[in-house]
């Protein structure tokens, strides 16, 4: 396992030293062995702003964004991860948005994220909600673990209840196995 | 005795009879699709005693809106006990029948009656019926009701016949409820039992689920989202009064109310993972239920208000364990399948009645728990069965299915054999649950 190499921010660099002793204890949301990608907490549009030049923007432009309450940070990052069938493990693609998203609410403890679990139309609604509910305390835990205080995050459940997407077919089944997360 | 004689039958012969007979089921046919519903029946030996209810006197004069007489017919078909009839002829709870036509026509039993407009504007609903073959009178009643009673009135007189000509109590005058869904709306609704009466008890923008009446049929216990997050919440069905009975951190969800009224088992989050509770009417947790690393969910108190069954994953997939309202180990019940959920006990404690995933479908399953070993039945041939649930005398069983595209509530003999598709006028049908008797 090589050593992850750590990315160097403006803010949240507390969050992320603890993230890294953490990770290493963790088993649990199988995120202890990915290594930590480099990364600027900017959304993507503010990336595309700065970056394409001779796209029909100025190149000259300059979009500014504030990092100093992390939520800007957040816009671009996803707020919605995506499960596997009959999985509750936060995959490794969506490691940046939960890290975005504990700084964030290490950065500013007066923050509240709910995290909504979902699951796909098969099965009863009651045993789906307890699904959802896995997902989304997956979620939670791996938040907590980055740093987020267990106050600032509630985890809930709408089971199979609010499908992102209609049909019954696996491509809808797979946008539906979601938990989505509200910054509030 | 190898020849058993078939006890015979006064009117199962000659050429009369079966024109007879003919006239009866095209009759029962029209009736069926005059009260929009549908009723299958399959397998052999469903026999079906054939009774007759005339038309009342005075109900088309008095009551044009609707018929108490095709109420309690269209009722009886349901029940899969019976063929009905109306007959010919005038008559009332006062008349005098001929049974000999009666028996030709041919029926075992006639029901007629009258409706009257009362000074008050109330309405007086009588009846009596008859025993045509023994040619007495066997059972009638008056009730002066409300003009919003006048469908109760009916499915109360549907109960006397139920009940006098089989010995089982009737469930057509208790409710259900359910929850539609249609036009991005969620609304509880309450019915009486045929499905027709719809009334909203809550209506929202956000899901509805797990709707459970009281003990008493006053309340409705159910999951509100109106928080966006999921609360259970308890109502007063007359005056729609709310109070909130489990709004922890987390999910709270899957209420079922104790056999005296006074609890509600539900499963929360609170304390991380999904794990049923005691809680009292007011909201403070009683006990916990279930300690598991799992999830522990669907609650559902046995008659003997002791036995809890409830839905666990402890063992991998989901099966149907019970404990008892102090909590304590918990015993696996259901073997069969990956997939057991929604468990619901028959009044008398004997028969579960549980959702099965079985090669890809999730169909309707009964277990009898009073014979060891017994294998679990299947009762249907769909294959996206929901939430079943009891009527309080145990003969019917509702639950949510789906067929021609919607989402639609069902009722199916606890043999599997004479099925009903509820009437649902508009959006989507689902979460059924049959009230207790009396209202």
């Amino acid at each position: 396992m090589n050593t992850p190499s750590l990315p160097i921010l403006r803010s949240g660099l507390l969050a992320t030293a603890i993230t890294a002793a953490l990770l290493a204890g963790c088993s649990s949301v199988k995120l202890d062995d990915v290594p930590v990608e480099s990364r600027t907490p900017v959304s993507a549009g503010a990336l595309a702003g700065n970056n394409n030049a001779g796209k029909g923007t100025a190149s000259s432009t300059v979009t500014p964004v504030d990092l100093s309450n992390g939520a800007d940070a957040l816009k671009g990052a996803g707020r919605v991860i995506y499960f596997d069938f009959d999985s509750y493990v936060v995959k490794d693609e969506y490691r940046g948005t939960v890290d975005n998203y504990a700084k964030a609410l290490a950065a500013d403890r007066k923050k509240h994220l709910m995290i909504e679990g979902h699951t796909d139309e098969r099965g009863g609604s009651e045993y789906n909600l307890a699904l959802g509910q896995k997902r989304a305390e997956a979620v939670a835990k791996s938040l907590a673990l980055l740093g987020a205080g267990q106050a600032q995050v509630e985890a809930v459940s709408y089971g199979k209840e609010r499908p992102a997407v209609q049909g019954s077919d696996e491509a809808a089944w797979a946008k539906n196995r979601r938990a989505e997360l509200n910054l509030k | 005795m190898l020849n058993t004689p078939r006890p015979e039958l006064p009117h199962a012969t000659g050429r009369r009879a079966l024109l007879g007979a003919v006239a009866a089921a095209l009759l029962a046919t029209s009736v069926s699709a005059q009260a929009q519903f549908k009723v299958q029946i399959s397998g052999v030996g469903a026999t079906q005693l054939p009774i007759a209810i005339a038309k009342f006197r005075d109900e088309e004069r008095n009551t044009p809106s609707l018929s108490i007489s095709a109420i309690v017919r269209a009722d009886l078909e349901r029940s899969g006990v019976f063929r009905a009839t109306a007959g010919n002829g005038a008559l009332d709870e006062n008349s005098q029948p001929v049974f000999a036509e009666w028996r030709s026509l041919p029926v075992d039993a006639l029901a007629a009656g009258s409706v009257t407009r009362l000074a008050d504007g109330r309405f007086d609903v009588r009846f009596k019926l008859w025993d045509v073959v023994k040619g007495n009178v066997i059972a009638g009643h008056s009730s002066a009701v409300e003009a919003g009673d006048l469908r109760l009135a009916a499915h109360r007189i549907s109960d006397a016949i139920y009940e006098k000509l089989t010995g089982v109590k009737g469930v057509f005058s208790t409710r259900i409820a359910f929850v539609t869904k249609g036009a991005g709306r969620f609304t509880l609704r309450v019915a009486d039992a045929d499905g027709e009466n719809w009334q909203v008890a809550a209506n929202s923008n956000e899901p509805i689920i797990s709707p459970a009446w009281s003990p008493d049929g006053k309340q409705l216990a159910y999951v509100s989202f109106d928080k966006k997050k999921p609360v259970v919440v308890t109502q007063d069905v007359a005056s729609g009064a709310r109070r909130e009975v489990a709004n922890f951190r987390g999910s709270n969800s899957a209420p079922a109310w104790s056999n005296d009224g006074q609890m509600l088992a539900v499963t929360l989050s609170r304390d991380t993972g999904s794990q049923l509770y005691l809680v009292d009417r007011s909201g403070n947790i009683v006990r916990r239920l279930t300690t598991s690393n799992a999830i522990d969910t669907e609650p559902a108190f046995a008659p003997d208000g002791v036995g809890v069954y409830f839905v666990s994953d402890r063992g991998g997939g989901p099966q149907i364990y019970r404990t008892t309202v102090s909590g304590g180990n918990a015993e696996r019940i259901t073997f069969g399948g990956a997939y057991n959920i929604s468990p619901a006990i028959s009044p008398d404690g004997r028969t579960l009645a549980y959702i099965s995933r079985q090669g890809g479908g999730y169909k309707l399953y009964t277990l009898d728990l009073s014979a060891a070993g017994a294998q679990p039945q299947a009762l249907t041939d769909s294959s996206d069965d929901e939430s079943p649930s009891f009527a309080p005398n145990g003969k019917l069983i509702i639950y949510a299915t789906r067929a021609g595209g919607r989402d639609v509530l069902m009722t199916t003999t606890l043999d599997g054999k004479i099925k009903a598709t509820l009437p649902s006028p508009a959006g989507d049908l689902r979460e059924p649950v049959w009230g207790p008797y009396g209202r």
